[in-house]
């Protein structure tokens, strides 16, 4: 018989490398496109050239008659499947019939027109050449502002404003606080439209069993129970007859945070040829046809005293919402608002944003989702106060702190924020940089002609995403903790981690919870037909709010233990340690073994008790989480080639406890990565056609290894008071951290110059041209 | 077109399209799915497979130029269960999150230690530039590279 392992060594806390990597390492893992099944077919998608066209025509004959070919799908056939849905409801939300596939026009490069379905991908490819599309093309506007502009190109006909939605938030006496000022500071910023670009492009295998009347849909994706509910009902199918399955899924950063026309196409295919179909997004459809991120032109306006106290804060923020909503894409500028005043103590602020249609692929949540956004406008904004009243940048951060004996601290924005102490890593930053000698290195240097920036970011973020009421779809999270006969563990998961390393972290809570080995437990995710339903992996909270449910799963469990501990061992006086349930009296113990052999023979029961061994837990969170952190980073440039070095990269973090320090620095690496790329690489461009010009990895610059610097990462540690693990999150601190820290570093080495902004992504040929010009 | 090759010590003989491309022929004849198919224009190094030695990209090379050719996987590197010095840095250091990229840097990272088996930080991000990770921002990469080679120099 298996024997559980009993330990007194703790788990939480250490430095403890992951569960799921030895499939990943070997090679051995499933992801989507390794899925093979008999009879498979595959599909491909023809998509629109143009950014917006009339269809005339679709001639498809070639194609049907083309080699290994089954049959052709176009707009026409998927007229009676749902639209793709928006999630947010809003007043006056326009929201466009968003088809699976085009039917009289096309909105943007790479919108599905039609799909071929051959028993080969190679004959599927070869005949999707052979459609003969007529096109009207018509013309378009890439460009929000330009969109916005009179006489600009109507991207959906019956809205000829090109406005999507407008959201208005006032807090405080904004007016006011403007009248009182003694210095306002305005500036145009821009956060850029970034590709997600997950390692694992999208992908999906359906698999219609007919005489079942059931869909097996395996997709790559964050969220698979929402998929389930949305596609099933797309389809007009039963919820209960659909099983989605999120298998490996190489990474997703909000872009996989969706549900997409090719997950419902899919389904719709299966049950029309009656076969399993297959469909891997290519890189280029990856970038033309999966959410873009940001895409926001924001206008600042900053009130202030002479003494640097922040009075209040405007933002009109203009966000590119592209050629229809995806899921969530009408809320991502919402949570910018949110967080418009960031860590700081001022109590008056407006909030307009108007999202804009344009002939591009739509915007959604990435990496961060309007939290970088905001943090970067008002990061941005405060660097330029201190600019204009010859304040540091550290000492004006420190003086408009909230300060740790405010909290929980209302915001003006109508969040509380949980827990906080500002000043601590942004000093803590300070002196790891060394700030007050590189001040003096760098006014030396300024004499020497040469360019060296120090730039700070503080930045806070909403996290453990969220109290139900606060979003779309449910924001609580699932758990089920299950003894199994023999004494192991099996713990069912709602989260749907996809690299963040849940399987390990989440073993560590149990194992420490029950005494037990981290052996002993595994932890399964993202099948709808084996987990109970949940909500899935984004905006930090699989963790804080997914580790709640898990948490409590597991004290539910441990009192059942109890009682068949006290009914075994005959004594009212038990406790549950180290894998066993002891009697306190007499000491004698009976292993988890024994007690689940009793639980589940059931020859005796403990009072009002019930065979088994099985909790399940849906916990609501009170509140989000508000991690906070300090980003410096310091630059040297080049004045010949306009090449950014950094010399030093420091991030102090601040996630509340932390279970796994090993897995926390990986998350910031990979954060702090996203976020230099934007800084410093990313945009994807648009011509003014609507063609998409960086759409492959030759033109659109992620980072590569040697383009990364060596990031310096520490922690404070501040526990969050919502949940009883005190963790907050920090899957996406890194990047909501740091690319003001380095666009500020950037324009304070070239303030000499009199540079009071730039816009992302710095790039050499960008600072080159300012050296250039003022030398 | 009739091509014999060696995957991982197996012996392949196999009537292939001369369009195949190598990554798909190594998927989807050998059944081999580690090797994973990241952009299709070799920029992302996620199909990085050992070819006579030497670390190419496996999606864009047709299946019939790999005639004759000895290849290695990440499949073939742990021995009777026993990892490669270089997987087992990757867990240690953490060098991995969703894992899409990590056969082809674990190849990538090979072909490093092969070629100088002691390199320096810049040495091994210089030797990783064909490889992109969207998880980690490389520096646990880093580290498992160097692991790895202080490791083998025991």
């Amino acid at each position: 018989m298996a024997t559980t392992t009993t330990k007194t060594e703790t788990f939480v806390g250490k430095r403890i490398r992951r569960r799921e990597d030895p499939r990943l390492i070997t090679g051995t893992a499933t992801y989507v496109e390794d899925i093979q099944m008999p009879g498979m077919h595959y599909a491909v998608i023809l998509r629109s050239p143009h950014a917006a066209a009339r269809i005339r025509s679709i001639d498809t004959k070639k194609a049907v008659s083309a080699p290994g070919v089954v049959c052709v799908f176009t707009g026409k056939d998927t007229k009676g499947v749902g639209a793709v849905p928006c999630g947010v409801a809003m007043p006056d939300l326009r929201v466009p019939q968003h088809t699976i596939l085009a039917t009289e026009r096309v909105y943007f490069v790479g919108h599905p027109v039609a799909v071929v379905v051959a028993r080969d991908r190679y004959l599927a490819r070869d005949a999707a050449d052979l459609i003969e599309v007529d096109y009207e093309v018509l013309p378009a506007v890439a460009d929000p502002e330009k969109a916005l502009a009179k006489g600009a190109p109507a991207v959906h006909p019956q809205w000829p404003d090109n406005v999507a939605f407008t959201y208005h938030q006032d807090g405080g006496n904004i007016d006011k606080a403007f009248a009182e000022a003694d210095v306002v500071v305005k500036q145009r910023i821009v956060s850029q439209r970034l590709v997600p670009m997950a390692m694992e492009t999208r992908g999906v295998v359906a698999e219609w069993r007919g005489a079942d009347r059931q869909l097996n849909l395996y997709t790559s994706t964050q969220i698979p129970h929402l998929v389930r509910t949305i596609v099933a009902a797309m389809l007009g199918l039963e919820e209960n007859r659909m099983r989605v399955i999120a298998p490996e899924v190489g990474g997703g950063f909000g872009s996989k945070l969706n549900v997409y026309a090719e997950e419902a196409l899919m389904g719709y295919v299966s049950m029309k040829i009656q076969k399993p179909v297959k469909w891997i997004e290519s890189r280029r459809e990856n970038f033309t046809c999966t959410i873009h991120g940001r895409g926001h032109v924001d206008y600042y306006e900053v009130a202030a005293k002479r003494d640097g106290t922040i009075l209040g804060i405007k933002l009109k923020l203009i966000q590119d919402v592209g050629a229809y909503h995806q899921l969530l894409t009408p809320l991502i500028p919402q949570l910018s608002v949110l967080m418009m005043p960031g860590l700081y103590n001022t109590q008056n602020i407006r909030g307009d944003i108007i999202g804009v249609f344009t002939n591009c692929v739509p915007t959604d949540a990435y990496r961060g989702a309007g939290r970088p956004e905001a943090t970067h406008g008002i990061e941005r904004m405060v660097d330029i106060l201190a600019a204009e009243l010859k304040m540091d940048p550290a000492e004006i951060r420190l003086k408009n702190f909230v300060t740790k004996d405010k909290f929980p601290y209302p915001t003006a924005t109508g969040l509380m924020y949980d827990s906080g102490d500002y000043a601590t890593p942004l000093k803590k930053a300070l002196d790891l940089v060394g700030y007050v000698k590189l001040r003096q290195e760098q006014a030396d240097l300024r004499k020497q002609g040469k360019y060296m920036g120090i730039g700070i970011s503080t930045y806070g973020e909403i996290c453990a995403i969220g109290p139900s009421p606060a979003t779309p779809a449910g924001g609580w999270e699932s758990a089920t903790v299950k003894i199994e006969p023999s004494g192991k563990v099996t713990i069912l998961t709602g989260a749907c981690p996809h690299g963040q390393g849940e399987e390990t972290t989440f073993a560590q809570i149990a194992a420490d919870e029950l005494g037990v080995g981290l052996d002993d437990i595994l932890v399964i995710r993202g099948d709808t037909a084996v987990v109970q339903y949940g909500i899935g992996t984004f905006g930090s909270r699989a963790t804080a709010v997914g580790g709640t449910a898990l948490y409590y799963a597991l004290q539910d469990l441990k009192a059942k233990i109890k009682k068949f501990g006290e009914m075994l061992l005959e004594s009212d006086d038990v406790s549950l340690m180290i894998g066993q349930v002891i009697d306190n009296k007499s000491g004698k113990a009976k292993t988890f073994q024994e007690i689940a052999g009793a639980a589940y023979r059931a020859l005796k029961l403990p009072p009002n008790t019930e065979p088994g061994l099985l909790a399940t837990r849906f916990w609501e969170p009170p509140n989000f989480t508000f991690p906070f952190g300090a980003h410096i980073v310091v630059t040297d440039i080049d004045d010949e080639t306009g090449q950014i070095k950094i010399r030093r990269y420091v991030a102090v973090d601040d996630c509340g406890n932390i279970l796994n320090p090993l897995i926390v620095d990986g998350q910031v690496h990979g954060g702090v990565a996203q976020g230099l790329g934007q800084a410093l690489w990313e945009q994807a461009v648009y011509d003014d056609n609507g063609q998409l010009v960086t759409g492959e990895l030759t033109d659109y610059a992620v980072p590569r290894a040697q383009m990364m610097p060596w990031i310096e990462s520490h922690h404070t540690c501040t526990p969050s008071p919502i949940n009883p693990l005190g963790v907050k999150g920090v899957g996406e601190a890194g990047t909501i951290g740091c690319s003001p820290a380095v666009v500020n570093s950037v324009v304070d080495a070239l303030s000499p110059l009199g540079v009071r902004h730039l816009d992302m992504p710095l790039t050499p040929e960008k600072i080159w041209k300012v050296v250039a010009k003022k030398n | 077109m009739k091509i014999n090759l060696s995957i991982n010590g197996k012996s392949y003989s196999q009537d292939v399209e001369p369009r195949l491309l190598l990554i798909h022929f190594l998927r989807e004849v050998a059944g081999l799915t580690g090797t994973h198919m990241g952009c299709e224009t070799s920029l992302c190094g996620a199909c990085t497979v050992e070819l006579n030695g030497k670390a190419i990209k496996s999606c864009t090379m047709f299946a019939v130029q790999a005639n004759g050719a000895e290849i290695v996987t990440v499949e073939g590197l742990a021995n009777n269960g026993k990892l490669d010095p270089v997987q087992e840095a990757f867990w240690n250091e953490h060098g991995l999150q969703c894992g899409f990229c990590t056969p082809g840097m674990i190849m990538a990272s090979k072909q490093i230690l092969d070629r100088n088996p002691s390199p320096t930080e810049e040495e091994v991000r210089h030797g990783l530039e064909g490889n992109v990770c969207r998880c980690t921002g490389y520096q646990h990469i880093v580290n498992a590279v160097k692991a790895a080679a202080a490791g083998a120099g025991k």
